[in-house]
């Protein structure tokens, strides 16, 4: 499905990513993990196309480098940037119609089918989103994106600071996502839901991966855990 | 007291003329990061292709074709222009702006002249709407009201109801996540930034025949745009609408008092009060009456 191979990402002068590999199998959930600022957000901001870089990045056979985000996006792959990038100003309704890539499309996900997985939205569908609380705020960057219906979603670090209770919401939905036939690159710091979803781990170190994996080769490899991922 | 009511709706038509150039010079500084030092001259060039098609076929016709043509040709500046200089930083962007407001001056020149051309108020336009008791006020003024609340409502519909119009509010915050969504912000910016050309080219054929068709018009009223945009607060299309009625009434009282001060008339000084606001804000108030960023 994806196939990410030697990227090199630039912000201005600093190179950031030093040759970066790996590859999403369809309907595969992989986790990308690493302490803070190795250049996970890069990793993927780069296949999406929003930041400068070299190398190759193949979706479905095609290379995507070169081309713009939003020619990106339109080949099937989505992205949910980190930190609850709503739009504030706009309703829940105006963000979820904005995710769409014509109006009236349609595909895996409508917007009454996420209603009906999220009711909180629904109830506030007609607030503006910057009223809304975090964990809210994540499901509709979530729910946003997938209004365009990706065939492949990189989600970055989505329980960042929510209750487990949410967390476990989160969860839920990947399960919804995988289901659908949806491949999802999930970046985490923690190891948390990562380790009981995903079927492969990438670790980054310092622009680079440093160990491929399953989720039990992480869970029996300590050193590993201690040197790339416990803070 | 008719004297201060037909004042006040000279000042508010004045306003709504400013509104309608300082609207899209604040959105377009919103959204893509760039002052567009050229604005106004859309505006001149608005004036001038509307005398020029109102000559040969008539002001009504002109009316739709001027802002159309201005439009186009903003929207080839940015695709062609901008989005190249683009990749310098902003500065490159400024200067760009800045040689494009002389190429069209230059332009103006060579194809109409140093002095001004006729370009009049239609016939039927022409005349007074009421009188009240001595005052009179001018069919023209109410055309130009009518004409901007018209396009400025509308702008604000395709603003707030449209997909389009919720794609610009987002890429006004988020231009990368919008783009990260599917929309051609690219084209977006190219479109806006021609709409807000448009504009400015449809304030120059309702007021070219208003005021004076001339090639130091760009001069003369850039700067005020630029004031209004500051004091409204850079970026905030609420501010701008109340600066542009303030600065609006603000000059047209200015000028027609004969009150004085010190031996000075208000008339004498009245050029110099827009940006005498300005300073006076930027000191007290420095993100203007409703910005949201400092300076
Ligand atoms: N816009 C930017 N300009 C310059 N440097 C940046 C920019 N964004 C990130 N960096 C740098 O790139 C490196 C990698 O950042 P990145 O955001 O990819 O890290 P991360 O692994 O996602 O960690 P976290 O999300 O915890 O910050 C960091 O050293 C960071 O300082
Ligand atoms: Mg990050």
């Amino acid at each position: 499905m994806l196939e990410v191979k030697d990227l090199h990402a630039y912000y201005g002068k600093s190179h950031i990513l030093h040759g970066v590999h790996l590859r999403i199998g369809k309907g595969e959930i992989v986790s990308l993990l690493g302490r803070n600022g190795v250049g996970r957000s890069t990793t993927i901001r780069s296949i999406m196309g929003l930041v400068d870089c070299a190398g190759s990045v193949r979706l479905k056979d095609e290379e995507m480098v070169g081309l713009k985000a939003y020619e990106i996006a339109h080949r099937g792959l989505g992205y949910v940037p980190e930190n609850r990038d709503i739009f504030p100003t706009l309703t829940v309704r105006q963000n979820l119609l904005l995710g769409q890539k014509k109006s009236n499309a349609t595909g895996r996900w409508s917007m009454d089918n996420l209603y009906q997985l999220f009711p909180l939205l629904k109830d506030r569908a007609e607030t503006q989103a910057g009223f809304l609380s975090g964990g809210e705020q994540q499901m509709l960057t979530l729910c946003r994106t997938l209004m365009g219906d990706p065939e492949l979603v990189m989600i970055d670090e989505p329980t960042e600071g929510l209750a487990p209770k949410i967390v476990e919401q989160v969860a839920g939905l990947f399960e919804e996502i995988r289901k659908r036939g949806v491949s999802i690159l999930l970046v985490e710091q923690k190891l948390a839901i990562a380790l009981d979803i995903s079927e492969r781990l990438y670790v980054m170190g310092h622009g680079q991966i440093v160990f491929e994996g399953t989720p039990r080769d992480v869970r029996e490899n300590a050193a590993i855990r201690k040197e790339w991922l416990e803070v | 007291m008719e004297f201060f009511l037909v004042q006040t709706l000279n000042g508010i038509s004045y306003g709504l003329l400013l509104f309608m150039l300082s609207s899209g010079l604040t959105l377009v500084f919103s959204l893509m990061g760039v002052l567009n030092f050229a604005h106004a001259s859309f505006y001149m060039l608005g004036a001038y292709f509307a005398f020029q098609v109102s000559a040969k076929i008539g002001f009504w016709p002109a009316l739709v074709a001027a802002p159309l043509l201005v439009g186009a040709i903003g929207m080839l500046v940015e695709r062609w222009g901008l989005r190249q200089v683009h990749k310098h930083g902003h500065v490159a962007e400024l200067l760009f702006t800045f040689g494009l407001a002389y190429l069209i001056e230059e332009a103006v020149h060579l194809i109409w002249g140093r002095s001004a051309v006729e370009y009049r108020v239609p016939a039927e336009l022409d005349g007074p709407l009421f009188r009240i008791i001595g005052s009179q006020y001018p069919i023209y003024r109410g055309f130009m009201m009518l004409v901007s609340v018209t396009v400025l409502v509308t702008i604000w519909l395709a603003l707030t109801r449209t997909r389009i119009g919720l794609v610009i509010q987002a890429a006004l915050t988020h231009p990368q996540t919008v783009e990260a969504l599917g929309h051609n912000v690219p084209r977006v910016f190219m479109l806006v930034f021609g709409g807000g050309c448009a504009l400015a080219g449809l304030a120059g054929v309702i007021g070219g025949n208003a005021f004076v068709t001339e090639p130091g018009m760009a001069a003369a009223v850039g700067p005020i745009i630029f004031v209004i945009v500051v004091v409204g607060g850079m970026g905030s299309l609420a501010g701008a609408f109340v600066a542009s009625l303030l600065i609006g009434c603000m000059q047209t009282f200015a000028v027609s008092l004969d009150w004085s001060l010190a031996g000075i008339k208000i008339s004498q000084v009245a050029p110099v009060l827009p940006y005498l606001l300005m300073v006076l804000l930027l000191i007290f108030r420095p993100k203007g009456l409703m910005g949201t960023r400092e300076g």
